[in-house]
């Protein structure tokens, strides 16, 4: 496949454009450079519009955790309840992630007092920097916390999902965390190794049609400074930079680059899959299939028909909890994993493949994030929308308590998908698993051997958990 | 510099504004709690749960968002008042003792009516809530939801009046209020016709008997509360003679069908009962008849009044019932 920045080609610069910046203008072919569409090029540049939408995220988290914790504790009637599960949630899987990758971690209200605590500022670094700026454990590292992190999620999740003042006591301590680790940690820790939401929200950026990619690796080269390291809230540095799970999107780094070196690239779905694995660790890998195994789970619990699983996900405590929270965990730590690692296992047999079997399943790992993300859209479709017309409800009367904002009277049709919705999940796993099968497809010439036997293991347990999904969310 | 204070202010006035909502609610809430009434197919009450303590007052600001409606609070010895869309009515309710109170529609406004709602939680730190005592049909341990059918009614409406004039001494249980409660008119017929002392009068004497002795168990007064409570109350559906042909009758009739779906929905429907049906009423006793309208008919659409009447309203409201079988006035 065509690597980013291994062809290159010249663009010719417009006379009159911008000299001692990059002299040399690259672009890279299937990328469009964002960062060049002049009106584009303004927004992002100047911190103000990225502040202001901030500004109103930070303000409406603060209201949500507001309305959690002191308006009605009727979920259906509670703004936090609605536009953090409903709405914001399926904004998240339908719109952020899919096209933008990490795209929600560039406005996400939770980091922002901690970011600003750490520069010393909001718009300009001062010197009055707080925290202790400790390096994040290298133990750490990875994705294991924001996996176990959402386990724990989804084992409390019937309540969370229902109860304001759950909601509102999770979004507090989430936020609290934040702000407490960026005092004691350096950059994005929480971001980086605790939140669940960054945790998938990273490994499906892999497939998303957006990246920030240095334009002329030569020019970085020779560039001392690395600003764009400097400005980094991530600690990342573009030039290192190998997928886009790591990066927020920010902008800081096209901001920061005294070279104009930088893009904001539109590029085709799924760029970064398909590649041959850069380490062995297994993290991604398993929040690749945790992320399967809860769509499974949550598609069960929350719009299956049988009602003993619901009341034994929500009676937190009780033996019938026990028993879903054990359920739960086999599935996602034991099961899904034994699983894949057999399917994998099996096709290294079958084409006598050399490569360590760790090795392999990394690699073969990223063929779950196509049909993991299309999970998860068509789970959020049966899941979110019947209940998105209670977002007008709820814009109406926040707290439940007899306002009138918009002056509507909350409606009482719910969005009935039911018409469309079987069709349209049916086509998204399909898509799902074709897109997985063509990343498989990719990685099998390039797992150390020039063997290309079809893996079928690895496939059928697409089919399978697709069949699966099918036959939970359709019926 | 100018701009690094302009943004921490936009974030610092936004996120106090956030804070202070629930403190500027509160401070509202003491200047009275604006509650808004719609149909209850578009919401009912809102809010419809309010808390409140033992003797401070809790004022509301009641206003209607479609039709007229009415306010009241049940167990409350307090008169309702009207609810008109466009107008703030205020109200000023004081509870002494501490339980959850039922607050109500008092105005026919839809077919759902009934369904709109609202609980008002009274707390007292110091007294603790008296656990409440069973009504009688539990104690009796009566199937109210039981078919029953008398197979013999009077000829023509006994009279209270002319079993009064015969004149006849009746044994002293019969009499006795507790009788009365946990027994049928039929149950007190069949024994008075089973009394050898009775052998000459014939079945519609002992009926005037009957309907004598049910008129000495229940006071004028009473049967005129039960009667504005009936009007105002159960009318709607039961209509204004009894015989269950109110305004919402037919409604409440289409309802009964498509059973299946209605009764999981809680939407299931009856035509509202007959109270000039002999068979049926005769076989039923006043506990009976006060745990139907305590307790509501399950999948009937007959409303649960036992958060709303106190004990007396239900004794009077059965008292009136007995009018629709028994000519109870005195003849001059």
């Amino acid at each position: 496949m065509t690597r980013l920045q291994d062809t290159l080609w010249v663009d010719e610069i417009a006379p009159g454009s911008k000299v001692g910046r990059s002299s040399k203008r690259y672009s890279i072919p299937s990328r469009v450079n964002l960062y060049r569409i002049p009106w584009l090029h303004a927004l992002l540049e100047s911190r103000w519009p990225q502040f202001l939408v901030r500004a109103l995220t930070l303000i409406g988290f603060v209201f949500t955790i507001t309305t959690a914790l002191f308006g009605s504790r009727v979920g259906s009637h509670n703004f936090a309840i609605i536009m953090v599960w409903i709405a914001w949630w399926t904004t998240l899987k339908l719109g952020f992630i899919p096209f933008g990758g990490r795209s929600w971690c560039s406005i996400c209200p939770i980091p922002l007092p901690g970011d600003w605590l750490q520069n010393g500022g909001i718009l300009v670094k001062s010197e009055r920097k707080r925290g202790l700026n400790l390096r994040w454990p290298k133990s750490l590292r990875g994705s294991w916390l924001q996996s176990s992190g959402f386990l724990l999620i989804g084992l409390f999740s019937a309540v969370t999902l229902t109860d304001p003042h759950v909601t509102g006591w999770v979004l507090l301590a989430l936020f609290t965390l934040a702000i407490g680790m960026s005092l004691v940690f350096e950059h994005r820790a929480f971001c980086s190794y605790i939140c669940p939401i960054g945790g998938f929200s990273g490994i499906y950026a892999k497939s998303a049609p957006v990246e920030v990619r240095v334009v002329d690796k030569e020019i970085c080269a020779k560039h001392g400074d690395k600003s764009c390291y400097q400005a980094c809230p991530w600690g990342l540095y573009p030039l290192a930079m190998k997928d886009s799970s790591a990066c927020g999107l920010c902008m800081e780094c096209l901001r920061a680059c005294p070279k104009d070196n930088l893009a904001l690239n539109l590029r085709p779905y799924g760029s970064d899959l398909g590649r041959p694995p850069t380490s062995s660790r297994l993290d991604e890998s398993w929040l690749a299939l945790i992320m399967l195994g809860s769509a499974l789970a949550f598609s069960a619990v929350f719009t299956g028909p049988w009602g003993w699983l619901k009341s034994s996900a929500f009676e937190i405590g009780s033996q019938a909890w026990l028993a879903y929270a054990a359920g739960f965990l086999v599935l996602n730590v034991l099961f899904l994993p034994a699983l894949f690692t057999l399917c994998v296992w099996s096709w290294k047999k079958i084409s006598h493949n050399s490569s360590p079997l760790r090795r392999l399943i990394v690699s073969q790992a990223q063929g779950l994030l196509p049909l993991g993300l299309m999970a998860w859209i068509a789970f959020t479709i049966s899941f979110a929308f019947p209940k998105l017309n209670l977002v007008l409800g709820v814009l109406n009367d926040p707290f439940g308590w007899g306002w009138h904002l918009l002056n509507a009277a909350s409606s009482s049709n719910s969005l009935d998908v039911s018409g469309f919705s079987p069709y349209l999940q049916v086509a998204l796993l399909l898509v799902g698993v074709f897109w997985s099968a063509s990343v498989t497809r990719k990685l099998t010439g390039s797992d150390g051997t020039h063997n290309s036997f079809p893996n079928i293991p690895v496939l059928a347990f697409y089919l399978v958990y697709s069949i699966v999904m099918v036959w939970l969310l359709v019926g | 510099m100018i701009k690094e204070w302009l943004a921490r202010g936009v974030i610092i006035l936004g996120l106090v504004m956030m804070i202070s909502i629930p403190a500027v609610n509160k401070w509202q809430q003491s200047q009275g709690v604006v509650m808004h009434a719609r149909m209850a197919e578009t919401g009912g009450w809102t809010p419809e749960n309010l808390t409140a303590a033992v003797g401070k007052p809790l004022h509301l600001r009641l206003t209607s968002d479609d039709v007229t409606h009415g306010f009241a609070v049940g167990q409350l010895d307090q008169p309702a008042v009207d609810i008109n869309p466009g107008e703030m009515t205020d109200i000023t309710l004081v509870f002494t003792k501490p339980g959850k109170y039922t607050f109500y529609c008092t105005r026919w406004c839809s077919v759902n009516h009934w369904r709109m709602r609202g609980t008002i939680e009274v707390t007292d730190p110091l007294v603790r809530t008296e656990p409440a005592r069973p009504p009688l049909y539990v104690t009796l341990g009566l199937n109210i939801d039981a078919d029953h059918k008398a197979s013999l009614t009077p000829a023509q409406m006994p009279s209270a009046w002319r079993g009064a004039l015969l004149n006849q001494t009746v044994p002293e249980a019969y009499k006795s209020h507790n009788y009365y409660l946990s027994h049928t008119p039929v149950d007190l017929w069949l024994a008075l016709r089973s009394e050898p002392s009775f052998d000459k009068l014939t079945d519609q004497d002992v009926w005037d008997l009957v309907a004598w002795i049910w008129q000495s168990n229940t006071s004028q007064e009473e049967v005129q509360a039960g009667k504005q409570l009936f009007t105002a109350n159960c009318a709607a559906c039961h209509g204004e003679n009894g015989a269950g042909n109110g305004v919402f009758a037919d409604q409440l009739a289409a309802g009964s069908g498509n059973a299946v779906t209605k009764q999981s929905m809680g939407e299931q429907t009856q035509k509202p009962v007959n109270f000039t049906d002999a068979p049926r009423m005769l076989s039923a006793s006043p506990a009976h008849l006060q745990g139907k309208l305590i307790r509501g008919g399950m999948g009937t659409g007959m409303p649960s009044w036992g958060a709303i009447f106190t004990e007396d309203q239900t004794w009077a409201l059965v008292a009136y019932l007995w009018t629709f079988q028994f000519q109870m006035e005195v003849n001059p």
